[in-house]
């Protein structure tokens, strides 16, 4: 951004200043023989312009809102409206839930982000051998449309947008979300929110997933059809690299590991025969935000620019909104302690920081408690707050992308860029995600670094507040969330009563016909959005999909 | 005995958060254990017939979506009756520390809870191996 001259001169400057101090460091040693980020990166003394040489402001950063889009998508940012403050939740019965999405409505939440539990979240009823002892722990139970019916109860769906962090058994969820919407006479054109749906990272990362490859794949695409002619405002994918970045990823493999997802499910829709343009405006990410708060914003700002490129120049997208990266981000579970838990209060405001001057879309604030258990009540409101705080007191929310020029900044924006385009290279080289999965490779790659990192806190190389240094004797934590063991059962029962009275007839239909179109290249939605309408429950209709597709075999590797 | 010490390393129920179990497996071996990990949603049966046919001296279980009051004492349970009494089971994952009494109670020989140094787990399994 500087002619080549005045570079020349500010490098020379920079260098002979460097050596100056590095003269001196005998008498006065820095903290540490080298820098680096929590990622691995190696971090100089300090940035000039002559790190960031080459770099044009039009080509690589240009204006919010305009190619590539480094900046952020949207032209007025937060200064037009804060980003979705979405709490994630739920857990025990869909009657528990709603009381909590309730609750999280009244004190300011601006959307619904739902939580499954285990079986919903594998295609099992409560009632199934697998199960028990899972029912209603880490999320809410669905076994029904009734379930569905409960936990949206007084909740009008035309004006809450609602994500759903669901992914094997995506269409399923969606299909009784359109049939609440319907009960409540909303139509499906006007919902708004987003189902998870990333089965790639299931495989890689966070470990619920039912069918095998192909199938999943296919399931995929035919939601990315039906959306776009029935529901047009829904996301229908958020292509994650929170998972596998809580596995251990550096930020770097973050970036990389879901840009190259994204491009395995662009491909498989192409492949179906939709055009880009028609599904890619649907496609959003979801992030992780850990510590290292300007090596975050740079890895939103890398994220952005490597997918408006990859969109525009692999893909030949025209729609500008094909190219724009709109993501959600969740705070980092990983980096809580269970030690000192208010301490995490600090941790999750560094993030959020990190979040919302790399521009998110929305986000999950994590509550102080959850190295321990489930959040409670208060600990999700001092969470929220967190994300208040930033949003009205701040002042980082007032200009947009408000670090961009920091040489540090742009020159780790460029190093993250370019590492992951590393990576994705390497992974086009084994022949695509889905083969690099099937592989282990990325699972390997994110297993080497989450083993670096613990060997590095074990050898206090780094250093965690309250884990490995300022340690105290602490007491037993007082108040968490407990989930009463009995949901199981009484999910148990909602289902015996279900099964009574539902119409059986209509039910054996409805997944016949299913099946026979499982058998076939036909779009399943219709044929599930009938199925729950019939009251099928959702291992009813996963088992007959199991039965067809069959599972994915998991490839162990250590 | 001078074979290293076998450790079976098992995901009981649906919770797919394996990076703990995976890096204190990569450290057992590390510290010259023979391991062997299961992958995810293992039953207790699953897990039971891997810790004989293994000739394990010790299982390592790791959950963190709550169920462990039900799945650890289950497959502690399932190990007595197949008249499996040597091998030390140790636990760990997202566990509230009121659990832990009961755990232990129950046949479990630790818990080791989010921030535990992995020496301290590879400390008390080689100490504690009842073979």
């Amino acid at each position: 951004m500087f002619d080549k001259q005045k570079a020349a001169e500010i490098k020379a400057a920079a260098e002979k200043w460097d050596n100056g101090v590095k003269s001196k460091l005998e008498r006065q040693p820095e903290r540490k023989l080298t820098f680096r980020t929590s990622s691995g990166m190696e971090i100089k003394r300090m940035y000039t312009p002559a790190d960031i040489e080459g770099m044009d402001f039009n080509a690589d950063l240009s204006n919010p809102a305009q190619y590539p889009y480094t900046r952020g998508v949207q032209p007025t940012m937060y200064r037009g409206r804060f980003w979705t403050m979405r709490q994630y939740a739920g857990f025990a019965t869909a009657e528990e839930s709603n009381n909590r999405y309730k609750y999280l409505l009244e004190q300011g939440q601006t959307g619904l982000s739902v939580a499954f539990d285990l079986p919903t979240q594998i295609g099992y009823d409560s009632d199934h051998d697998l199960s028990e002892g899972e029912v209603g722990k880490v999320g809410v139970a669905i076994d029904s449309l009734k379930d569905m019916e409960t936990l949206f109860d007084g909740i009008p769906l035309d004006k809450v947008t609602t994500s759903m962090t669901i992914n094997a058994p995506a269409a399923v969820l969606l299909a009784m979300y359109i049939a609440v919407a319907e009960k409540q006479g909303v139509s499906a054109e006007q919902l708004s929110g987003t189902i998870q749906n990333d089965i790639l990272k299931e495989y890689i990362a966070r470990g619920t997933y039912i069918f095998p490859v192909v199938p999943s794949m296919r399931l995929i695409t035919n939601i990315f059809e039906y959306c776009s002619k029935s529901v047009p405002k829904w996301n229908t994918i958020s292509i994650s690299g929170y998972h596998i970045r809580e596995a251990g990823s550096t930020a770097a493999q973050e970036v990389a590991f879901t840009l190259a997802d994204g491009i395995a499910y662009v491909e498989a829709a192409i492949k179906a025969g939709l055009d880009v343009d028609d599904f890619a405006p649907r496609l959003s990410f979801f992030f992780n935000a850990h510590n290292d708060l300007l090596e975050e914003v740079s890895k939103y700002r890398a994220a952005r620019r490597l997918w408006a490129k990859i969109m525009k120049e692999r893909f030949q997208a025209k729609d500008p909104k094909s190219m724009m990266l709109r993501f959600h981000t969740q705070t980092g579970g990983s980096t809580l302690t269970a030690q000192q838990p208010d301490n995490n209060i600090i941790r999750v405001t560094i993030q959020t920081l990190a979040a919302v001057m790399g521009g998110t879309q929305s986000l999950h604030t994590n509550s102080k408690d959850e190295a321990l258990a489930l959040p409670t009540e208060d600990a999700v409101r001092v969470a929220l707050r967190t994300q208040q705080i930033v949003a009205y007191e701040s002042g980082v929310t007032e200009t947009v992308d408000p670090l961009a020029g920091s040489y540090y900044v742009e020159a780790m924006t460029n190093d993250i860029e370019a590492r992951a385009m590393e990576y994705i290279n390497k992974i086009d080289d084994i022949g695509g995600a889905v083969k690099a999965i099937e592989r282990g490779y990325i699972q390997k790659e994110i297993q080497d670094s989450a083993y670096k990192y613990q060997m590095e806190i074990e050898s206090n190389e780094r250093i965690v507040v309250g884990m490995n240094k300022f340690q105290i004797q602490e007491g037993s934590p007082k108040g968490l969330l407990r989930v009463d063991p009995a949901v199981g059962e009484l999910q148990k029962q909602k289902l015996e009563t279900l099964r009574n009275e539902r119409d059986n007839n209509k039910v054996n239909a409805a997944l016949e016909a299913l099946k026979k179109a499982a058998q076939t290249d036909e779009n399943l939605m219709p044929f599930i959005i009938d199925a729950v309408r019939t009251y099928a429950t959702l291992g009813e209709i996963c088992g007959i999909l199991r039965e067809v597709f069959g599972e994915y075999q998991q490839s162990v590797i250590l | 005995m001078d074979r290293p010490i076998r450790v079976v390393v098992a995901k009981p129920g649906l919770d797919g958060h394996d990076r703990g179990a995976k890096v204190v497996a990569r450290a057992l071996r590390d510290a010259g254990m023979e391991v062997i990990y299961t992958g995810l949603r293992q039953t207790p049966e699953q897990i039971v017939e891997a810790v004989i046919q293994e000739d394990a001296d010790c299982l390592a279980m790791s959950i963190l979506s709550g169920a462990h009051n039900h799945l650890f004492p289950k497959v502690v349970n399932m190990l007595k009756e197949r008249g499996v009494e040597d091998v030390l089971v140790v636990g760990g994952g997202v566990i509230p520390e009121d659990d832990i009494p009961g755990l232990l109670e129950a046949g479990i020989a630790a818990i080791f809870t989010p921030g535990t140094p992995t020496s301290l787990t590879i400390d008390f399994i080689t100490q504690n191996i009842k073979k």
